[in-house]
C-alpha cells in the first residue's frame, strides 16, 4: 500500500518514545546503571544494553571517560617530596608531531645542567592530543589529562600552558589512572624489594667475608 | 619495494613496445616518456591492467644518486581488476628543465584528478590533458609546494624535531618569528590592488539530445554554486552545476578548501609522527588510515617490523569495526540527504557511538585513534573490552542492521529517489579508477581484501558484496551488505584472537627506514586507501603520498550527474561518501 512505509517508519519513533517512557518508570532507568553522582551532575556509563533514550544531557550529565582517554598533557610531581618527575630529557618535545612542547632545562649558577625543567610550555592550541609524549616518556612524568573543558576567550597566554599550569600532584594522577597507578606502584615495590634483597645479600656476603677473614686471622 | 608488491616478472613487457622499457627492477619498470602512451595502451589492452590505482610524482632534488636530468619521477600503480593480484609499477623520469610527459587520461580516464594534482603540487606538465588547472590550490598561487625547494609560510627547518624546542625552548609564537605578511610568497609583480582573480571555471555543458516530437523549450542554462558552505556537500566541497531547468547539464567539482598540504607536513615529520596525522585524513575511519600507513612502512622495514599474531587480529578487528561505523554513518546520512531529516541518521549514529566507545577505551580517543604502530599496536585490549565487543558484534549489531534493512531498504521514498539515479557502468567505474562501494555497486567484484590479501584477511570466510544496479541504490545495498560481511569477519576474529604480545619489540620513537619506496593499500571503508612512501634512509620520509579514495572517486561525479535533477546531485555526491579531510588533504 502506498504510504505504508512511512507509517512503518513512524512506528520506530513511537516505539522509542514508549521504550524511553517505560524505562524511566523503573527505579533506575537502564541508561543510569552504574552512573556516578557528582556535585556537577551525573556521570554515565552508556551501556550497550540501554533502552530508549540514548542521549547524554551534557553538561548536566557527562559520560564516564575511560582511563586511557587523552586530551592535553600534564606533568606529574611527587606529592610527598614535591619533586617533579620530569628530568627535562626532551624526548617528549622530540617525539611531538606538532612540536608544541617547549622545554628549558634548569642549570646551576655555574651553568651546569640539572635534570629538571626550569620552564615547560605546551601550546594547547597546537597540541593534537595524540598522546605520543606520554607514550614515550621514560620517567612516567608526562601523562594525558582528562580535563577537556578548556574553552577560553584568547589563545595567548591562556592556551600556552606553563610549568605551573601543567603540574599535577601524583594523587591526581592516581585518581585519573587507577590501573596504571596500581601497576606503577607494583613495579616500584618489586624494584625496591629486589634492591633490598640485593643489599641484604651484599651485606650477608660482606659479613661472611669478614667472618672468614676473622677465622683466618685467629 | 619488496618482492611482495611486484612479484610479476616484468621483463616480458620489455619486448611489447620497442624502446619503451628503459630499465626494470623489483621496484618498477622505468618507461621512456616518448613511448609511454603506446606502452600504456599495450598494458591496458593486452596485459589486462585496466585499473590505474595511483599516480603520483616524486621530486628527487638532492637525493643521493640523482641529478637534474632525472629530478622528477612520475609513478603509476596499475592493477588488474579481473585477476586481482599484484600489479605493476611504471616510473617515468623527467628532467628539471622540462618536466613534461604525455597524459594517460585517454587510456585511463581515472588519471584526470591525479594528474591535475601532480601539476598543481609539482608543476609536472601532462600534455594532452584537457583541463590541466590547479585543483587543490588556487590559480595564481606562487610555486609548486611539493617541490623540495619550496618552503611553507612558517618554515622553521627541513625536518622535525625542530632544534628550538629543547633544551632552550623558550616559547615563541610562529607569528613572532615570521610576522604575518613576511611569510608568504607572491608572484613577481603581484599587487593586491590590481589583482583580478582568475575567472571561475565553468562546467562543460552536455546538452541532452532532443527527441523528435519533444516540446523541449530552448531555455538558457544557469549556473548554480552548491557549496562550499552547503550542508549536503559533507564538508567544504563546491559543485558548480550548470542547469537546464532542473536538469544538470554540466558539473565542475571544486575542492581544496581544506587543503593543508598533508604530504609536505608528512615529509617534515619523522616516520612515527605521521601516524596521528593520518587520523586526520578520513576522520571517520582513522583506524583504517593508520592501518594503510603502517603497512606501507612495514613493507620497507621488512623483517624488523612483523607484527605479532595478536596485533594482526586487533588490527583486523579495529579496521572492520571502522568499516561498520563508517557505513552506518553513510547510510544514515544518505537518508538525511534524501530529506529524512536526522531521524534515520541518529539511529545509525547510536550504533556508531557504541563502536566509538570501544575505540576510546582502547586508544584514548573516539575518532583520532592513533592506534597502530610499526610492528604492532599501541595498547592491548582488556577482557572487558572483548566482552563488550562480543556482545555488540554477536547480538546487538546484527539485530540493528536487520532493523535498518527492514525499515529502510523497502521504504518507498528511498526506492523512488535512488533507483536508476547516478548511473555508472562497470566499464566506466573501472576506467575512472573508482574503488570501494562505488566500484562494487557497479557490479565489479574487486575488493583488496580478496584481490591482494593483506594482513590476515585470507584466514576469514566472507564474501565480496556486489550489486548490479550501478546506481545510488546499489551503492546503498553494497554498504548494507558490507556491514553484514564485516560483522561476519568480526565474529570470526573475536573467536580466534590468540593471547600474546602486541608489539614485536619495544617501540622506538626515532629510527631509520631503508632506502627505497613502497606502496601499500588497504580496503578502507571509502575505497582503496594507498600510501606511497619513499625513503632516503633517514629518519624522515622523502616522499609520503596518500592515494585518497574520497578524492579519486570524485573523478566520476560529473559523468554520474549529467542528465539527473539538481536534487539528485546531492544524493549522488552522498553516495560517493566523501570526507573532505581526505579529499583535500
Amino acid at each position: 500500500m502506498f504510504g505504508s512505509g512511512i507509517i512503518r517508519g513512524l512506528t520506530i519513533t513511537i516505539k522509542r518514545t514508549i521504550a524511553t517512557y517505560t524505562d524511566d518508570m523503573k527505579r533506575v532507568p537502564t541508561r543510569y546503571i552504574n552512573a556516578i553522582e557528582t556535585p556537577a551532575g551525573k556521570v554515565l556509563q552508556q551501556p550497550p544494553e540501554s533502552k530508549g533514550l540514548f542521549t547524554i544531557q551534557y553538561p548536566e550529565e557527562k559520560r564516564q571517560l575511560p582511563e586511557n582517554f587523552r586530551f592535553i598533557p600534564m606533568l606529574v610531581y611527587e606529592e610527598d617530596t614535591g619533586k617533579q618527575r620530569c628530568t627535562a630529557c626532551g624526548i617528549c618535545s622530540k617525539v611531538c608531531p606538532s612540536q608544541c612542547i617547549w622545554i628549558v632545562r634548569d642549570q646551576t649558577k655555574a651553568g651546569k645542567p640539572i635534570p629538571q625543567p626550569k620552564e615547560f610550555f605546551v601550546d594547547a592550541s597546537v597540541c593534537m592530543s595524540c598522546g605520543l609524549c606520554a607514550e614515550f616518556c621514560p620517567f612516567d612524568s608526562i601523562k594525558m589529562n582528562h580535563d577537556y573543558e578548556l574553552a577560553v576567550y584568547d589563545r595567548f597566554p591562556s592556551l600556552v600552558m606553563d610549568l605551573e599550569e601543567l603540574s599535577v600532584p601524583s594523587s591526581y594522577y592516581a585518581a585519573l589512572y587507577p590501573q596504571a597507578w596500581e601497576a606503577e606502584q607494583e613495579a616500584k615495590r618489586i624494584k625496591e624489594e629486589r634492591k633490598r634483597a640485593r643489599a641484604k645479600k651484599a651485606a650477608e656476603a660482606k659479613a661472611r667475608k669478614a667472618a672468614a677473614a676473622k677465622a683466618k686471622e685467629s | 619495494m619488496t618482492e611482495e608488491s611486484v612479484a610479476i616478472n616484468t621483463y616480458p613487457y620489455a619486448e611489447a613496445v620497442p624502446g619503451a622499457v628503459l630499465d626494470s627492477d623489483e621496484s618498477g619498470i622505468l618507461v621512456n616518456r616518448e613511448k609511454l602512451i603506446d606502452f600504456a595502451l599495450f598494458l591496458r589492452n593486452e596485459a589486462g591492467f585496466d585499473y590505474l590505482s595511483s599516480l603520483q610524482a616524486v621530486d628527487y632534488l638532492g637525493y643521493a644518486g640523482r641529478s637534474a636530468d632525472d629530478r622528477y619521477e612520475v609513478v603509476y600503480h596499475l592493477f588488474d581488476t579481473k585477476k586481482g593480484g599484484d600489479g605493476i609499477v611504471l616510473k617515468v623520469r623527467l628532467p628539471e628543465d622540462n618536466p613534461e610527459l604525455p597524459s594517460v587520461i585517454l587510456v585511463w580516464p581515472g588519471a584526470d584528478l591525479q594528474e591535475r594534482e601532480a601539476w598543481d603540487l609539482f608543476g609536472i606538465k601532462f600534455t594532452g590533458h584537457p583541463r590541466l588547472r590547479r585543483i587543490l590550490l588556487w590559480e595564481g598561487f606562487q610555486g609548486h609546494p611539493m617541490r623540495k625547494d619550496w618552503k611553507e609560510a612558517y618554515y622553521e627547518a627541513e625536518h622535525k624535531p625542530f632544534k628550538s624546542r629543547w633544551p632552550e625552548g623558550n616559547y615563541r609564537w610562529s607569528e613572532d618569528r615570521a610576522p604575518w605578511g613576511d611569510n608568504v610568497n607572491y608572484p613577481q609583480g603581484w599587487d593586491p590592488n590590481t589583482f583580478v582573480p582568475p575567472a571561475q571555471p565553468m562546467p562543460k555543458i552536455h546538452k541532452a539530445p532532443v527527441a523528435e516530437g519533444d516540446t523541449h523549450m530552448e531555455t538558457e542554462t544557469i549556473v548554480v554554486n552548491m557549496g562550499p558552505q552547503h550542508p549536503s556537500t559533507h564538508g567544504v566541497f563546491r559543485m558548480i552545476a550548470a542547469l537546464d531547468g532542473e536538469t544538470v547539464v554540466g558539473l565542475e567539482p571544486e575542492m581544496g578548501y581544506l587543503h593543508r598540504n598533508h604530504e609536505k607536513i608528512g615529509e617534515r615529520n619523522t616516520w612515527l609522527m605521521n601516524i596521528p596525522f593520518t587520523d586526520r585524513l578520513d576522520y571517520l575511519s582513522s583506524m583504517s588510515n593508520n592501518f594503510g600507513y603502517v603497512l606501507a612502512v612495514e613493507k620497507m622495514l621488512g623483517a624488523k617490523a612483523v607484527p605479532p599474531e595478536r596485533a594482526e587480529y586487533l588490527r583486523v578487528i579495529m579496521a572492520e569495526l571502522t568499516r561498520v561505523q563508517n557505513h552506518l554513518w553513510t547510510i544514515g546520512f544518505l537518508l538525511n540527504d534524501l530529506g529524512a531529516f536526522y531521524t534515520p541518521a541518529l539511529y545509525t549514529i547510536e550504533e556508531r557511538e557504541l563502536i566509538l566507545d570501544l575505540f576510546e577505551d582502547v586508544s584514548g580517543s573516539r575518532m583520532m585513534c592513533n592506534y597502530m604502530r610499526f610492528g604492532g599496536v599501541r595498547r592491548d585490549v582488556s577482557e572487558g573490552w572483548l566482552k563488550t565487543a562480543t556482545e555488540l558484534v554477536f547480538n546487538r549489531l546484527p539485530a540493528k542492521v536487520d532493523e535498518f534493512d527492514r525499515y529502510l531498504t523497502e521504504s518507498e521514498i528511498l526506492l523512488e529517489r535512488t533507483i536508476g539515479v547516478g548511473h555508472l557502468s562497470a566499464e566506466d567505474a573501472i576506467a575512472t579508477s573508482m574503488s570501494g562501494p562505488m566500484l562494487r555497486g557497479s557490479g565489479v567484484p574487486y575488493d583488496l581484501r580478496k584481490a591482494r590479501p593483506y594482513s590476515i584477511y585470507d584466514r576469514f570466510d566472507w564474501n565480496i558484496v556486489t550489486h548490479d544496479g550501478c546506481d545510488v541504490y546499489a551503492r546503498y545495498m553494497v554498504r548494507l551488505g558490507e556491514v553484514r560481511e564485516s560483522i561476519k569477519i568480526l565474529q570470526q576474529a573475536l573467536k580466534q584472537i590468540p593471547q600474546g604480545p602486541i608489539m614485536n619489540k619495544k617501540p622506538a620513537y626515532v629510527f631509520k627506514v631503508p632506502k627505497g619506496d613502497a606502496y601499500a593499500a588497504v580496503e578502507a571503508p571509502k575505497g582503496e586507501l594507498g600510501f606511497y612512501v619513499v625513503s632516503d634512509g633517514s629518519d624522515n620520509p622523502w616522499r609520503y603520498h596518500v592515494r585518497a579514495p574520497s578524492y579519486i572517486n570524485i573523478n566520476a561525479l560529473e559523468h554520474m550527474s549529467i542528465g539527473y535533477k539538481v536534487a539528485d546531485l546531492i544524493i549522488i555526491l552522498g553516495a560517493i561518501d566523501i570526507v573532505l579531510g581526505e579529499t583535500d588533504r
